[in-house]
């Protein structure tokens, strides 16, 4: 999981104009991003708890917030809270809405400096990678004013209930129904998949309120408190072992009108949105550590500064051909939105072979480690982190719409392949 | 520097595709080879090339040249992949304008660029000894004799051979075969004395040539870069050559793609639409995404061949993915098209014939993995 989506890298970029074209409205501009840049930095130096600038390396160490979240340490909560009163923790949303209300440029700068002192991500969240950009484009004004500011703060924590046990790849067949009771509804079925439903404060769901027309009509996208009566979650156990994965039921659950985002029975398209936005986001894994210095690592080099094994010597190297050239793609992706063109379709082809050479990346480092990655307790393994890391990539293929659905959007929305 | 191509470049991008699709379409290679052509291009094509200035893509405006660096002359090569169109643009325009550029001395620059530039000359590099690209390998010899230097041993797959004006000859001043060091760069013009040129029809329809040195006297200023240290010097723009091949492999595979997925949404079995099963959907899919990964890579290395530097490590990248992704898209055509598209009569045997030669230039992807394994210090 990552909070990096290709939307938030497009803001870590550099303004593209130049120098000539602008004259003294450049330079003007540049002075204050320079002024910022020292600013941010003092600021940041003051501020940031040194223990808040060591990688994150197990699951406490990453600030989730939320009503019943335990800070990790007390500097988590301060870094949390310095923070969150500068809107930094959303930089780029508007300052009504609890964000910083920083240009494109100063967010860069601020995203820049935060690595340079290494410093953590002071909150991760789904409510600011993926339920705040769909509100800010589909909420309305009390809806944003009410929800937002609490996800800027950390002071409300949100899942995601979109997959169904009959409605998986086929998201569109989802049946959770919403009954109209005038003033709300009564919402009665079964969410699977849910991330940390067991920890969430509030869900954004899609909800069937019309099943008379075609599947992809009739979905609405509600917010609703997982401590209202009727809901219950419960998680499930994977084949790594324990995961945030929850399956969630809804009895029952009395659902306020005021909580429909955009309009009643079109909530496809905000699901679809907020789709493009998870699908490059688990394309896009970040830049881990290179696969062969793992394996030199693990393995050492011989007389001639190669890893011992030549075959799989072999297989490193043509995985990390692939990966550097995927590496390169979502740097293109991204110019190419920059510049104006449109990427849509293509955020497929990204997830399919971004999730598809992370699986292959793991099965290489299970191969680098040879028995050593198969242990699954104990001090030594870390509790068998690689085997569990490794079983965990196998759902890489599937969330976010399994590798085929997305050759099937391939095939329709760009080879233009009829149905 | 945004990883797309500039306004200047996509300009060039489509007057290159219109230029081959209406001067140079496939059938004018079907036509070359049905006639058996001894050169194997026609040289109004060629002499309207360097007229565009695609001949001097890689010069510099001061020799005559378009000075569109590797970006350029790569979006070219990409285009003549597309339509296979024939001509000396990679042997000449490209590695022979590379490696005087980056060897030779003013003087030989001020020589052949120019003439290179105009498509006057024909400028070839002869690597090669055996079936497989090994530079460090060389052993043809180049034995001091008074003022020059007299060489002796063979070389093979040399692009365009047949026509070339003049030979960039690797040769071994020192040391053994297998080291880097003790290589030399000669310049060798057609028709010198012990010089015996052999064209080779190559599967692609196009003309090499394996090129045998009995005792070539040559004079000390045919010497191109330092004595004893052409591996480093030239490297660079071996490189640049790479990379410009890729952008041709890419080309070959967009295209079979772009005809395969035509192909796909007419023709009709089972009474419906092939395009229609998903069992092929998936396969052109996947292909798209290959193939769209590849673009990337070749465009990346492309850019940082212009921006200088070392670019071993891109340069392999790009010729490593570029020869998997054109086996695979040259392979999967064949296979989506079916029947026919293992027929001559259907445009497709051209293209994988015309991918595995580029596959195997200048190093194939075993070649090019291993270097980018050993620049990646593993």
């Amino acid at each position: 999981m990552t909070d990096v989506t290709l939307e938030t890298e497009l803001i870590f970029e550099w303004p593209v104009f130049s120098g000539t074209q602008f004259g003294s409205e450049w330079e003007r501009v540049m002075t204050d991003l320079e002024t910022f840049q020292s600013e941010t930095r003092a600021w940041l130096e003051e501020n940031c708890p040194m223990s808040m600038r060591t990688p994150v390396s197990i699951d406490d160490d990453a600030c989730w917030g939320g009503r019943n979240f335990r800070f990790s340490s007390e500097d988590q909560k301060l870094w949390l809270e310095r923070m969150a009163a500068r809107g930094w923790t959303v930089p780029s949303w508007p300052k009504e809405y609890g964000g910083g209300g920083l240009s494109k440029e100063e967010t860069k700068i601020l995203a820049s400096e935060m690595r340079r002192i290494k410093a953590r991500s002071p909150l991760t969240s789904f409510g600011i990678w993926m339920l705040g950009p769909a509100l800010l484009k589909f909420g309305n004004e009390e809806q944003k004013l009410e929800h937002l500011p609490k996800i800027a703060r950390g002071e409300i924590r949100w899942c995601q209930g979109y997959s169904e046990p009959n409605a998986g790849s086929d998201l569109a067949s989802l049946a959770t129904k919403a009954e109209d009771e005038g003033d709300h509804w009564v919402v009665n079925g079964q969410k699977v998949w849910t991330s940390y439903a067991d920890k969430a404060d509030w869900i954004f769901c899609l909800v069937r309120t019309d099943n008379t027309g075609a599947k992809h009509h009739g979905i609405s996208f509600v917010l609703f408190d997982m401590e209202s009566e009727g809901v219950s979650t419960k998680p499930i156990k994977l084949i790594s072992g324990n995961s945030p994965f929850c399956e969630t039921f809804f009895d029952d659950v009395k659902v306020p009108k005021t909580n429909l985002v955009g309009e009643q029975d079109k909530g496809w398209t905000i699901a679809k949105y907020l789709l493009t936005h998870e699908r490059t986001g688990i394309s896009d894994m970040g830049m881990p550590t290179p696969l062969n210095m793992l394996a030199k690592d693990k393995l050492g080099t011989d007389d001639d500064g190669k890893l011992p094994e030549a075959m799989l010597r072999h297989q490193v190297a043509e995985h990390e051909i692939d990966a550097a050239s995927f590496v390169f793609t979502l740097e293109r992706a991204k110019d190419q939105a920059k510049a104006g063109g449109d990427i849509g379709a293509f955020s497929s082809m990204l997830k399919y072979y971004g999730t598809e050479i992370n699986k292959d990346r793991h099965e290489l480092i299970v191969k680098v480690n040879g028995s050593d990655a198969l242990e699954w307790e104990g001090q030594y393994s870390n509790d068998g982190e690689i085997a569990r890391n490794w079983l965990r990539t196998k759902a890489n293929s599937i969330e976010g719409g399994t590798s085929e659905v997305q050759l099937n959007i391939i095939s329709k929305r760009i080879l233009d392949l009829p149905a | 520097m945004a990883l797309i191509l500039n306004e200047e470049q996509q300009l060039l991008k489509e007057s290159a595709e219109g230029f081959f699709a209406e001067k140079a379409p496939i059938s004018q290679l079907r036509a070359l080879r049905d006639a058996e052509d001894e050169k194997g291009f026609s040289e109004d094509l060629w002499a309207e090339m360097a007229e565009m200035g695609f001949a001097g893509l890689l010069v510099d405006e001061n020799n005559g040249g378009t000075d569109f660096g590797v970006v350029g002359a790569g979006t070219v090569a990409e285009s003549m992949g597309k339509t296979l169109s024939a001509s000396p643009f990679l042997a000449s325009a490209v590695i022979g304008a590379a490696v005087v550029k980056a060897a030779g001395s003013d003087a030989q620059k001020q020589e052949l660029l120019p003439v290179i530039a105009a498509g006057e000359k024909i400028v070839t590099l002869a690597i090669d000894e055996t079936a497989h690209h090994r530079p460090e390998n060389t052993q043809l010899k180049a034995a001091s004799d008074g003022d020059g230097f007299v060489l002796t041993g063979m070389k093979t797959f040399v692009c365009d051979g047949h026509v070339a004006d003049t030979f960039l000859v690797l040769a071994r001043t020192s040391g053994k075969a297998g080291d880097t060091s003790g290589l030399s760069l000669f310049l060798v013009n057609k028709g010198t004395g012990g010089l015996i040129v052999d064209r080779t029809s190559m599967t692609d329809s196009r003309n090499w040539a394996k090129v045998t040195f009995e005792g070539v006297r040559v004079s000390a200023d045919a010497l191109v870069g330092p004595l004893d240290g052409a591996f480093n010097a030239i490297e660079p723009a071996l490189d640049q050559a790479r990379i410009i091949i890729a952008a041709e492999l890419l080309g070959i595979a967009q295209e079979c793609l772009d005809r395969t997925v035509e192909y796909l949404r007419e023709r009709k079995q089972f009474g419906v639409v092939i395009g229609t099963f998903q069992g092929l959907q998936h396969r052109a899919s996947h292909l798209f995404s290959e193939i769209e990964v590849t673009r990337s890579a070749v465009l990346k290395a492309m850019q940082m061949a212009d921006a200088g530097g070392d670019i071993r490590w891109f340069a392999s990248l790009a010729k490593a993915k570029a020869s998997k992704t054109a086996e695979l898209a040259t392979n999967e055509a064949i296979q989506m098209h079916g029947g026919i598209g293992m027929t001559d009569e259907f445009d497709m045997g051209f293209y994988i014939k015309r991918a595995r030669v580029l596959q195997a230039m200048f190093g194939d992807f075993n070649f090019h993995a291993d270097r980018f394994a050993a620049c990646s210090s593993y």
